[in-house]
């Protein structure tokens, strides 16, 4: 009992001291290096000192070129493609990674600001390697809209970096810029690591089966036995009906992948990942599902989109039919957004529950203290709560998928 | 829109994009063929395996059963057989004693009557002869009754008492 409290102890500790340098550092201005500190006034708007929860939980959810476990930041292999200069490969230890996810170095005019890559436009930047006085974040307005803007620190000079292209077309402020970011980022190393671990723990499992063929499952065995059968009868085979083998291992896939990435995602202090809470990723799973369902879609399937029998035909032509061809969309953007928005919803809460600490304690120690009491207990209930989304998220998406294969694949049958 | 400019996660990277595409098919590729796959079949086999246990097990119990009505009804059926036996042997020797006690009745009857008329034959023998040795007698004492007669009174009366006396010898 006693070990228990003293390990509770160093937590509060631990997550004290994790989170007080973002709280007091935001947003982060150049002053790392020499020579730094006389260039402060052009280096970075000194803007507020305050505490910005929304930020530091913006932050902490985003996919990084670095990885964080606990205090220490290790470089990620970046690959990077800019239409003007082509590929550039290298590590992300080469930005000379400081505090905060800021890089202390450019490397071919790319530089790494809130660890993410950044790109600078301006062709008076020295390409190669070249140290950096500062970095920096700045709201200001783009073609009409407010937008967060990351600036370096060079020769005294503020140069503006543009971030990697997104493919949400300008609709979330993002859009096309100067260069793709290929790089295997922290979502990228933690989907493959979660992968391993589920090939680790499930080759074995298999091989079990075969070795053990006829005795009682042992082990592992009986762990994921119990988790796999309830996916198999009470997702694959009411949906599914007699074609359930077929799609079983997709369906699995679908789970455990999932399941995995949102429970790896709950690990304090490693890598803080946050894989099924970040859109581009809900997004691939989404369209997978939507091309397996409309690719596996028979007649029958087909016939009840385009052309509902029994109805009259200008009832068709005016609702029915353009509704079912919106219905397939619809479809996959509701699985993308409901995985996305309750993991990130869950990772959001929880640092704000954390930043409690800074908004209440205003880096005064005794309220800090007391503060982080009461934020502690919040976020070991938001854990608890997390735990429980993380299988329902995963069980929602599988289940919802079976039911929309089930549908592309059911049988006609004679109302 | 400044609350989501920063907001990257709804931003889908094209990076991310790749990356997940490629990591998920062949995570469902791969784990699919070599562990999902296996392990479904296997639990298939171990069910109908578990099925055909019950089942037979099932089909077992019904025979023993079957088997168990079967003895009964044999063994109700031996018992009945016994009783009937049993039966047929006790009225059999009840008819053997019964016939035989006749047999015997009439036996001791004949022989009683064999032996009544054998009693009449020798009582009519023994009758006949003392009639004819009465007859004799009579015949004889009168005759030496008659030739006493002949010779006097007293020499008569002597003579019946002589042949009186010689009657109580005999």
């Amino acid at each position: 009992m006693r070990r228990y409290f003293l390990s509770f102890i160093c937590l509060l500790c631990l997550s004290v001291f994790a989170f007080s340098q973002d709280g007091h550092e935001q947003p982060p201005v150049g002053q790392h290096g020499e020579g730094t500190v006389q260039h402060d006034a052009v280096c970075g708007p000194v803007e507020e000192h305050e505490f910005n929860p929304g930020a530091t939980a913006f932050h902490h959810i985003a996919d990084q070129n670095i990885y964080n476990i606990g205090p220490w930041s290790f470089p990620l292999p970046c690959f990077l493609y800019a239409p003007e200069q082509g590929w550039s490969i290298f590590s992300s230890g080469k930005f000379h990674i400081g505090h905060h996810g800021n890089g202390h170095a450019a490397v071919d005019r790319y530089a790494l600001v809130e660890g993410s890559v950044r790109r600078i436009t301006d062709p008076a930047f020295p390409s190669g390697e070249v140290q950096l006085e500062g970095t920096f974040l700045k709201k200001m307005e783009v073609d009409g809209k407010q937008k967060e803007v990351a600036f370096v620190c060079y020769g005294g000079k503020n140069y503006a970096a543009d971030s990697k292209s997104t493919a949400d077309g300008g609709l979330f402020g993002g859009g096309i810029t100067s260069f793709y970011d290929f790089s295997m980022t922290k979502n990228v190393v933690t989907m493959l690591l979660v992968a391993a671990l589920l090939a680790w723990m499930f080759f074995p499992v298999a091989k079990a089966y075969h070795v053990r063929d006829g005795m009682a499952p042992k082990g592992i065995q009986s762990f994921v036995e119990p988790i796999f059968i309830f996916i198999q009868d009470e997702v694959a085979k009411p949906f599914l009906g007699h074609k359930w083998e077929k799609y079983l291992p997709f369906l699995m896939s679908l789970f455990f992948f999932i399941l995995g990435l949102n429970l790896f995602g709950q690990i304090p202090f490693f890598g803080n990942s946050n894989v099924t809470g970040n859109l581009a990723v809900t997004m691939v799973l989404a369209i997978i599902t939507f091309l397996l369902v409309n690719l596996s879609g028979n007649k029958h399937y087909w016939s009840h989109v385009f052309w509902m029998p029994g109805v009259p035909a200008i009832v068709k032509i005016l609702i029915l039919t353009p509704v079912e061809i919106m219905g397939l969309f619809i479809k996959p953007v509701t699985l993308m957004l409901r995985l996305f928005a309750n993991i990130t919803a869950g990772h959001m809460v929880m640092v704000v529950f954390v930043g409690l600490i800074f908004i209440f304690g205003k880096g005064e120690v005794l309220p800090s203290s007391a503060a982080a009491v009461g934020s502690i207990l919040l976020t070991i209930f938001m854990m608890a709560i997390e735990l429980l989304v993380a299988f329902i998220q995963a069980y929602v998406f599988t289940i919802l998928t079976a039911s929309y294969i089930g549908a592309a694949t059911e049988e006609a049958h004679h109302h | 829109m400044i609350f989501l400019s920063d907001f990257s996660v709804i931003k889908p990277d094209f990076g991310l994009l790749f990356w997940t595409a490629v990591i998920f098919l062949l995570f469902w590729f791969i784990i699919g063929k070599f562990a999902f796959r296996p392990i479904a079949a296997a639990l298939r086999k171990r069910e109908s395996d578990i099925q055909g246990s019950l089942d037979e097990a099932k089909r077992v119990r019904q025979e023993m059963a079957n088997l168990k009505t079967e003895n009964e009804a044999l063994l109700v059926q031996a018992r009945e057989e016994r009783a009937k036996i049993l039966k047929e042997a006790k009225d059999a020797g009840t008819k053997i004693v019964d016939e035989a006690k006749g047999k015997a009745k009439e036996e001791v009857q004949k022989i009683v009557a064999s032996a009544k008329v054998q009693i009449e034959n020798q009582k009519m023998a023994a009758i006949t002869d003392l009639k004819n040795q009465v007859g004799a007698i009579s015949l004889e004492i009168a005759e030496k009754v008659i030739r006493r007669e002949l010779q006097g009174n007293a020499a008569q009366e002597a003579f019946v008492n002589d042949l009186v006396k010689e009657i109580k010898l005999n």
